[in-house]
């Protein structure tokens, strides 16, 4: 193990504690698991975290924000957070998994009926019963390597979450997965998925982040999806935590045959939420939905860094982001479409656009193509504006008044992300609480 | 109803002065056609009743229904019962025809202090108020203007008069760009409306739509300025000679 001497304090801290922990952190006993654990912490103390100037994270500081953490265990487990019913918002017969400071929650969760030979457990357990998933799964979703934060979260991840649908297995519900991260004081948190949807298999799963207890807390999420030939995954991820957390999480989807990944996120609350999608298609004929919506207010600042890293041939992909911003809410989208020499006959489209309500609000938007095959069909663009003075006299002019009309053109503008959802239920809800941010 | 007086009005941004000294009184019932050339400050009027940003009142005071209009927000006027029918409509992506309706019907119903429509007796009212202006009833599902053919914009701007039955109607320009089986219409779908205590301001360059439309009184706008008035004859009479001689004559008073 590396002499922690040569990295900088914030480095140092994460390192320190690890070593402090070994034994508690490395819970469950598969070696492979433990294994993945000692490498992801040699590479974070290798790569570090994201440096001050980083372009990916050029409007985040976000070691000043690690920073401010100094101190705070890790590995700690937290409050209770009590009573979780009225916080699911997939209404109905969702199986349901809770995940409170990135520890499953079998207690609280709900999984009777669940197909026979689909695992949803523990990562510790998930690798030592099925192993054989476990090996040729973990960590493989992202073969050139993220930044540090995914191997720091490697090294810290408290049992996790493992789902495994195996082949010509259809899940006829939503999987809703409410995780809760809390603490009295400070807390800093590194829950862990791993969803295997084999040959054949289709699913839903909806990610939903809350907050409970008055201390801040950061979070370090890494959400890791293969997606096998001929399967169809349908992925929701909802962020509405406290103004005082600090999100960070990463979405890394591999699709290893011709097969269907949808996902989309709405940041409707948070400090500092930054997302950070990679999509791989990896494989021909994969078809490929990424889409977001945003919401920020008050001094919140919501981050959102997409690549769809093409490699394949006769693949499409889509992806729209739309947000509004208020206050002194700060936007950011850096999107990157990378078509690679061999990724001919791709399909991509890309798109941002934003509303911004007030002087002081900001948005950065940086729309990324870069292509190296001569045989594709992709087109980008961003937009960032106000709110169209016509369109909002109009409605007054019909006897509506300001804030009604405000919400009925956020609502139209917003209106085909929501669409993106398939489940009518969910889409309502989401509705609803945009409906209860835009219209106070 | 409507009284407006020595009104003066100025472009925000430029500080030009467009309405030079405005007087103008609409009684209940009444209809008023006003008539003039392209850039006289016709929509302006209308913008300045209607309450559209980017006007500034120098001078004088409208008054409806007793009340200081200038004073009332745009949203607040339509409460009262006024409507501008737009020379221009706005189109709506996302915004759907029956939810963009119901909310500015329940406004102004719940200003009068009547309840909100039922479901049933919403989609009700608009079938048959569709009808006066012969629009497609499946227009419910459609984003409010979005693709509609300028027929149907117009169209639609009388649709929606029907639907929030105010007291005074303004009708910029309803008539531009329409062909005269559409122009006809427009017309029986106004002239439907017509009250004993429902007053109608027509903007019009043409006296075609008059045809139709038949006003008590025709006034002719010309620099911010009304420079004649008079019975329906008037508008005969633009329609023969144009607007030189009136030009003309109010160069010369
Ligand atoms: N918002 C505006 N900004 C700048 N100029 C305007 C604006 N509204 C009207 N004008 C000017 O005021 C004059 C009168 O315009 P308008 O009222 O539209 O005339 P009309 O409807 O009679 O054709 C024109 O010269 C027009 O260019
Ligand atoms: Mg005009």
């Amino acid at each position: 193990m590396t002499n922690t001497d040569s990295l900088k304090p914030a480095e140092r801290g994460f390192v320190e504690f690890w070593r402090a922990a070994d034994g508690h952190v490395l819970n469950g006993r598969d070696p492979g698991l433990a294994a993945a654990r000692r490498s992801a912490i040699e590479r974070f103390a290798e790569v570090g975290l994201p440096p001050e100037k980083s372009e990916a994270w050029k409007y985040t500081n976000i070691r000043r924000l690690v920073e401010a953490w100094a101190g705070t265990d890790p590995v700690a487990e937290g409050p209770d957070p009590g009573p979780v019913d009225g916080l699911f918002l997939v209404p109905g017969d969702a199986w349901r998994v809770v995940m409170v400071n990135g520890r499953f929650d079998e207690a609280r969760s709900a999984l009777a009926g669940l197909p026979s030979g689909v695992t949803v457990a523990s990562i510790a357990e998930g690798a030592s019963s099925r192993p054989e998933v476990f090996a040729r799964s973990f960590g493989a979703t992202r073969p050139e390597g993220a930044d540090g934060f995914v191997a720091l979260n490697t090294a810290f991840a408290q049992s996790g979450l493992f789902v495994h649908v195996p082949r010509g297995t259809q899940l006829g519900r939503p999987i809703e997965i409410l995780f809760l991260s809390g603490s009295e004081r400070r807390g800093f948190v590194q829950p862990r998925v791993l969803f295997v949807a084999d040959e054949g298999s289709s699913a839903r799963i909806v990610e939903n982040w809350r907050s409970f207890g008055e201390g801040a807390v950061f979070t370090n999420a890494v959400s890791e999806f293969l997606v096998a030939r001929d399967a169809a995954v349908d992925h929701v991820r909802i962020v509405d935590e406290h103004a005082s957390s600090v999100h960070v999480h990463y979405l890394q989807a591999r699709q290893l045959g011709s097969s269907t990944f949808s996902t989309v996120s709405f940041v409707f609350g948070g400090g500092t939420v930054r997302s950070d999608a990679y999509l791989l298609p990896d494989a021909e004929h994969c078809e490929t939905h990424l889409n977001g919506f945003y919401f920020a207010r008050g001094s919140a600042q919501v981050d959102n860094h997409t690549l769809v890293d093409h490699a394949r041939p006769n693949c499409e992909s889509n992806e729209l982001y739309k947000g509004i911003l208020d206050g002194q809410a700060t936007g950011v989208f850096n999107g990157k479409v990378l078509v690679r020499q061999d990724a001919q006959k791709t399909n991509a489209y890309q798109s941002n656009k934003s509303v911004v309500l007030s002087e002081t609000a900001r948005m950065f938007s940086k729309p990324e193509l870069e292509i190296y095959a001569d045989d594709v069909k992709c087109s980008h663009g961003a937009t960032t504006g106000r709110l169209d003075d016509d369109a909002f006299f109009y409605l007054r002019a019909r006897g509506i008044p300001p804030a009604k009309a405000r919400l009925l053109l956020l609502q139209a503008f917003s209106g085909d992300v929501f669409e993106t959802v398939r489940d009518e239920a969910l889409r309502e809800r989401l509705l609803a609480r945009l409906e209860a941010l835009l219209y106070a | 109803m409507l009284e407006i007086k020595n009104l003066h009005a100025r472009i925000e941004e430029s500080g030009t002065e467009i309405l030079k000294g405005i007087d103008l009184v609409i009684r209940p019932g009444e209809v008023h056609a006003i008539m003039g050339p392209n850039g006289s400050g016709k929509s302006t009027l209308a913008s300045v009743l209607a309450g559209r940003e980017g006007y500034e009142v120098t001078d004088g005071s409208v008054t409806f229904d007793r009340k200081d209009l200038l004073e009332l927000e745009p949203d607040e006027r339509a409460r009262e019962g006024l409507f501008l029918a737009f020379q221009y409509p706005v189109e709506l992506p996302g915004v759907s025809m029956s939810n963009f309706l119901r909310q500015a019907v329940n406004s102004v119903r719940a200003h009068r202090g009547e309840d909100e429509l039922s479901s049933v007796d919403f989609l009700r009212t608009m079938k048959e108020k569709a009808a006066y202006v012969q629009l497609d009833p499946s227009l419910k599902q459609r984003s409010v203007n979005e693709g509609f053919s300028g027929g149907e914009k117009k169209r639609n701007e009388i649709f929606q008069m029907a639907m929030l039955e105010p007291r005074l109607a303004i009708l910029d320009e309803t008539d531009s760009g329409l062909d005269i089986d559409a122009l006809r219409i427009v017309a029986d779908g106004v002239n439907r409306l017509r009250s004993r205590d429902r007053s109608f301001l027509v903007i019009t360059h043409y006296q075609r739509l008059l045809n139709y439309i038949v006003p008590d009184f025709v006034h002719v706008l010309v620099g911010g300025r009304i420079v004649k008035s008079g019975g329906r004859e008037l508008a005969l009479h633009l329609e023969e000679q144009g607007y030189d001689w009136i030009r003309e004559e109010a160069v010369g008073a």
